[in-house]
């Protein structure tokens, strides 16, 4: 068990360092250097950089360095919470990035609630009532969940709610609550904002979670202890939910490494539709404006966020799984 | 015909058409088939099948919202559209065209328009339906236009081209890349495996999206856009092959230790031989079956990352671009038609997802 603990949490590292090697270069990859940038920016707003103010500034940068030594040190920085300067914001990067991070992981994980809420119930009642109307139903909807991309839906919601509601269907919070400081209002501001974004993302993993439980379900209900059961009178209810939902609940856990990393994606994109205050419209922007400290800092930390997720996952399938625990030991 | 009869049938036929009468049981699947068939058509004839040139904007007729052909008038039998009328907005005192009913404008077959290349072999400006007469701004718009009034249905027919040749592209990258990886890892095993196995996990569990954007947002804006599109491709299947990689070395670690394999090893057949002789022919249905689940989400890939305004670029025309200019809920509210360009996504990606699901239980036929 611990060497299992210890291999994960090994491959939880060489992933962080690959995720922030790839970063760097994602940094790196715009022609010209950050002083360029900035020279350009300054210029840009009217004031001027000599040559060698913009030669101090690469040496205090150390963009004179080879690129292993800079990547050393920004990775150096990063450890120290130190992300660089935001150059269109004119401020540090964790300053600017603020509550964006936390409400892009409370939106993911409102998704990922939602769709463990959603796919288990039915996800039973399709492999129970096998071939039902229902079942029919479900799968069908879920073939269309999971063909619709989550931005597609995003729109065509808000278009409907425009066009038929009459209210706008975007944001996180009510406009009083935008701008104001946290507490408690705020927060039942956000949980009233949060089932339509959480629905829009926990569509397409929905579909699929609902057909692997039905799958795992059914193989476990032809099991022969299934049969036992019922021949010694337990009542229906019982024999389902006793065991073999037990048994097949083991993707619900092992979903959130491969879910959750697809969730994060989505909530990037469904944001800028949906116009949430996440880290989704803040990457775009900083991407196109090619601020890319900004934007390397949110790859990185999204990036960092989902493989933590998926260690938590790894660890709950190992607590409710004694077959992995077993498997470690040996 | 008899029991017997049918039996034989079966045990006679080949591999091939086993999995012909397997996959003709998913209804689903073959509908799905006949559908993609059909889009790859519109992606072949695409300049023919459009009506109006898909480039040639026209601020006048911004806007104009779908019209569709009438076929009788008091006459019989008589297709026709209505020209366009230009009304001044008492309000804003702007020029808006709307539909004249008084002018009728017939429609034809065969008709010349813009010129373009049909298929790459010779110049033509034969055109599947248009209009004879009229004035400039007239036209046939059945799905409407947009801002700069260029036609919506012919800039959707033509953008299935790129959209789905892109996906065609991207798959057939990350299914080299997938066969050569996960082929290695599955035949030599031990430490490349390992190693192979871990840089895949690595790989999933990354957020594709901001990856994705920020590899796409750093192509130069000097490139032009054939160098812009097959950049967003390697872009998009760099990611894209780790799927297909595990079902190859799925495949290879459990043929390796099938009979005809052993057999085919005693013999004294050459590595080679065994792959692509005996091993390749009896997973090829598999890795299909696979490709054509992994094409919908290399279409959706690119079309996020148009829509976004990080992937192709105009002039280019996707799905993608078609739906940038429906991200504005105030445009959308004044034009919903260009939401209609969801429409061929959505059942594209609809119709892969059958027509894997379907090749994926022919696959093994004998089961």
């Amino acid at each position: 068990m611990l060497s299992y603990l210890l291999q994960r949490l090994g491959l939880a590292v060489v992933t962080c360092i690959f995720i922030s090697a790839l970063t760097f270069v994602i940094i790196r990859l715009p022609p010209g250097d950050f002083v360029d940038a900035y020279i350009a920016n300054l210029t840009a707003s009217g004031s001027s950089v000599s040559q060698e103010q913009a030669a101090a500034m690469r040496v205090e940068y150390g963009l004179d360095r080879p690129v292993i030594v800079q990547y050393a040190r920004w990775m150096g920085r990063v450890l120290q919470g130190d992300f660089g300067v935001s150059m269109v914001w004119r401020r540090p990067v964790s300053e600017v990035i603020g509550d964006r991070l936390w409400l892009t992981m409370v939106v993911s994980l409102a998704a990922l609630f939602l769709t463990w809420a959603i796919a288990l119930p039915i996800g039973i009642y399709s492999a129970v009532r096998q071939y039902s109307i229902g079942d029919y139903v479900f799968t069908t909807l879920g073939f269309i969940g999971l063909a619709v991309p989550n931005f597609l839906l995003a729109l065509i919601l808000m278009y409907l709610g425009f066009r038929y509601l009459g209210l706008s269907v975007g944001g996180l919070f009510s406009p009083e609550y935008v701008q104001a400081p946290w507490s408690w209002g705020r927060v039942w501001d956000l949980m009233k904002h949060l089932p339509l974004p959480a629905a829009v993302l926990a569509l397409a993993g929905t579909a699929q979670l609902i057909r692997i439980m039905r799958a795992n379900l059914l193989d476990e209900l032809r099991r022969p202890y299934v049969v036992t059961a019922r021949a010694k009178g337990i009542s229906e209810r019982r024999v389902v939910l006793k065991y073999p939902v037990r048994a097949a609940l083991n993707p619900f856990a092992s979903s959130i490494a491969y879910l959750f990393p697809y969730l994060v994606s989505g909530s990037i994109v469904v944001s800028l539709v949906l116009g949430l205050p996440t880290v989704g419209p803040l990457l775009l922007q900083a991407l196109v404006a090619q601020d890319m400290f900004l934007a390397g800092a949110i790859v990185l930390l999204l990036g960092v966020m989902t493989v933590i997720g998926t260690l938590i996952s790894d660890l709950l399938l190992m607590w409710i799984d004694p077959r992995i625990r077993l498997e470690g030991r040996a | 015909m008899s029991a017997t009869a049918a039996q034989d049938r079966w045990a006679e036929a080949t591999q091939l058409r086993l999995t012909w009468w397997r996959f003709r049981r998913h209804r689903l699947a073959v509908v799905s088939l006949f559908i993609i068939v059909l889009f790859y058509l519109v992606a072949a004839f695409a300049d023919f099948l459009a009506i109006n040139d898909p480039h040639a904007t026209d601020a006048r007729r911004s806007f104009i919202p779908p019209q569709s052909i009438h076929l009788f008038d008091e006459d019989g039998f008589n297709p026709h559209v209505y020209g366009l009328r230009g009304v001044r907005d008492r309000q804003t005192f702007q020029l808006i065209y709307t539909p004249d009913p008084n002018r009728k404008l017939p429609v034809r077959l065969f008709t010349r328009g813009y010129t373009y290349n049909l298929l790459g072999l010779f110049e033509t400006d034969i055109h599947l339906i248009g209009i004879e007469g009229g004035q400039r701004t007239d036209g046939i718009f059945l799905l409407g236009t947009d801002q700069l009034g260029r036609d919506l249905f012919s800039r959707m027919i033509v953008a299935t081209r790129v959209s789905l040749s892109i996906g065609l592209a991207g798959v057939t990258l990350s299914l080299l890349l997938g066969i050569i990886l996960g082929g290695v890892s599955g035949l030599y095993g031990g430490w490349v495996d390992t190693l192979i196995q871990r840089v895949i996990e690595v790989l999933r569990s990354i957020p594709t999206i901001p990856l994705w954007m920020g590899l796409a947002a750093a192509l130069p804006n000097t490139w032009s856009t054939t160098q812009v599109y097959f950049a967003i491709t390697i872009i998009i299947s760099l990611i894209g092959w780790t799927d297909l990689a595990r079902v190859v070395r799925g495949r290879f670690l459990s043929l390796r230790e099938e009979d005809f394999v052993v057999a085919a090893e005693l013999a004294g057949a050459s590595q080679g031989r065994i792959i692509f002789r005996h091993m390749l022919p009896s997973f090829a249905s598999h890795i299909i079956a696979a490709v054509s689940l992994a094409l919908p989400a290399m279409i959706v890939s690119e079309t996020a990352l148009s829509f976004l305004g990080l992937g192709l670029r105009p002039p280019a025309i996707s799905w993608g671009i078609l739906l940038q200019d429906a991200q504005n809920i105030q445009v959308l509210a004044n034009a919903p038609w260009l939401l209609s360009a969801a429409v061929p996504v959505i059942l594209v990606i609809l119709a892969f997802n059958f027509l894997g699901d379907g090749l994926r239980d022919a696959a093994d036929p004998y089961g």
